[in-house]
């Protein structure tokens, strides 16, 4: 029975406290638009995506009014390029490119993912191809987002594509310079990444899943935040418990939204993802509930027991509230996307090493940080490395989104604008780590990898 | 099938009728009201009944939206799932 302290509530959290539904994602499979002849193989692609997204922009608004409830995004993800650019050898995967971001276009969407390559283990046909074009087809598209996997705690790490992806990041960065270096805020590199992820730079349509499915991301740091605030002195476990009450109605919220929306549009549903994802607005930061938790600063000693906390509790809170849970599930750190991490990065009290420690326990990885633009390729690569070494041995995603900076220096700053927010520049580690990068060869897959 | 509208903005004359005279136009039933005066802040809660309506809710939805701007009230409307699926296990 519905009671007016539950309406005010939900209210609340709309209105105050910036829940929102981040992103509904159709995934779309395009295992059949494989076509040796390019052109035959754009037109396929540019068909099917439009005609199973053709209304999901206006689903997705009409589910807003009828729920109340903001639907920020509404995104594309497909079958991984390097599948289609595999049988076309002779022309540029950036065709394929422009084609999604005709399609993106069309639909009206906000991105689409799957300029992709999963070469954890080696590089197979088109791959290499497609990685080497990421620059220029990033470059020339506004909407479009890449991804490339490079190790899984079954595969170990390829360290062939490490050493590339360092140069690919650089480049991205490079060929967009004159427009804040956006390239590089639409490419990610994985470890163990996922097949039914939602959110951006890093969704893909795997190939083990279904021809077409919906898929739903949730928001709510500013919930979560607004929640262990009314409790400064309680344990914490009494903090841990109040999270998962929280996650659970902001999980629900999510999981209703993707049954309707699947319905509507006559689509299977695929996952909710219970994503914390922040937004550079105020209130929704996922830096403000660590110091709603007792920390002066994010980024202080404290930060990575918070964290875990955090992102334990959303899981255990969200995992009831769903029917399918996917995806990268846990809290996000995009520094450039939350406001608070913004601050504690401008103060210098958040520092790489702390945030490649806090991605140890949380979800992803080091995610939109801008570096210096005089970083060197070897350096990425390592930060790369590193890691696709914590994910490879905790089984568990992790992912990198660097954007060097061309021609600023650590002081100044990027502005992306919208959800990608704004970065400042942070300083890295000077010491080489170049010869171990061109070393080259694969990191084998741990012990534990051995499970059978 | 049940709706929740929820109103919050400076006390003025004739607020519920207007936000009335919508759902009637639309053929939504009133069921119940809950509304407070405080100082000079109107807040009210409604529940009505959608089962009947002519149009679909996203129109009435659009219709208090443009209400809410031009009388500059706060109006929300939300189906009664949204609740039910967030407070209910």
């Amino acid at each position: 029975m519905l009671n007016t302290f539950n309406i005010l509530e939900t209210i609340r959290m709309i209105q105050e406290q910036c829940l929102d539904i981040r992103t509904i994602t159709m995934g779309i499979s395009l295992l059949d638009c494989i076509d040796t002849d390019i052109q035959q193989a754009c037109r396929k692609v540019y068909d099917k995506i439009t005609a199973k997204a053709e209304h999901l922009v206006e689903v997705g608004e009409q589910i807003e009014k009828e729920y109340g409830i903001p639907i920020v995004n509404k995104r594309i993800s497909v079958t991984p390029i390097s599948l289609l650019a595999a049988v076309c050898p002779n022309d540029s995967p950036v065709k394929f490119a422009e084609t999604l971001q005709k399609a993106a276009d069309t639909c009206g969407v906000n991105f689409l993912g799957g300029y992709s390559a999963l070469v954890h283990k080696g590089f197979s046909a088109g791959d290499l191809a497609l990685i080497e074009s990421i620059p220029e087809a990033l470059a020339k598209t506004t909407n479009v987002c890449s991804s490339v996997n490079i190790g899984s705690t079954r595969s170990g790490i390829n360290m062939d594509a490490v050493a590339l992806m360092g140069k690919i990041v650089r480049q991205s960065a490079e060929q967009t310079a004159d427009q804040q270096c956006i390239g590089a805020a639409k490419l990610v590199v994985f470890c163990n990444a996922v097949e039914d992820n939602p959110f951006m730079a890093g969704a893909f349509h795997g190939i083990g899943e279904p021809d077409c499915e919906i898929h739903v991301g949730v928001s709510g740091p500013g919930v979560v935040r607004a929640a262990i605030e009314k409790y400064p002195d309680a344990s914490i476990d009494k903090l841990a418990d109040v999270i998962k009450k929280t996650a659970f109605k902001i999980t629900r919220m999510g999981q209703l939204v993707g049954t309707r929306a699947s319905k509507m549009l006559n689509v299977p549903f695929g996952i909710v993802d219970l994503s914390l994802a922040p937004t550079p607005a105020v209130g929704d930061s996922v830096a403000h509930i660590l110091e709603g938790m007792g920390l002066e600063c994010c980024g202080t000693h404290g930060t990575t027991a918070a964290l875990a906390l955090l992102n334990d509790a959303v899981k255990k809170g969200g995992v009831m509230a769903s029917s399918s849970v996917g995806g990268l599930s846990g809290a996000f750190i995009p520094v450039s996307e939350d406001a608070g991490m913004i601050d504690a990065a401008v103060n210098g009290t958040l520092s790489l090493e702390k945030l490649e420690a806090m991605t140890a326990v949380c979800s992803v990885g080091l995610d939109m940080i801008v570096v210096p633009g005089d970083i060197p390729e070897e350096t990425i690569s390592a930060m790369i490395a590193d890691e696709a070494a914590i994910g490879m041995v905790n089984h568990k995603t992790t992912a990198v989104r660097l954007i060097p900076a061309i021609g600023k220096q650590v002081g100044e700053m990027l502005e992306f604008g919208g959800l990608l927010g704004s970065g400042p520049v942070m300083p890295y580690n000077q010491k080489s780590s170049a010869q171990f990068i061109s070393r080259g060869g694969r990191i084998p897959a741990p012990m534990h990898s051995i499970k059978n | 099938m049940r709706a929740v509208i929820t109103v919050i903005g400076k006390d003025t004359v004739g607020i519920l009728h207007k936000v009335s005279g919508i759902c009637a136009a639309h053929h939504a039933n009133v069921i119940e009201v809950t509304q407070s005066v405080m100082q000079d802040m109107f807040a009210m809660i409604m529940m009505i009944d959608i089962s009947g309506m002519t149009s679909d809710f996203s129109s009435l939805a659009d219709d208090m939206t443009t209400l809410g701007k031009s009388e500059h009230l706060d109006i929300h409307c939300m189906h009664e799932d949204v609740f039910n699926s967030m407070h209910e296990i």
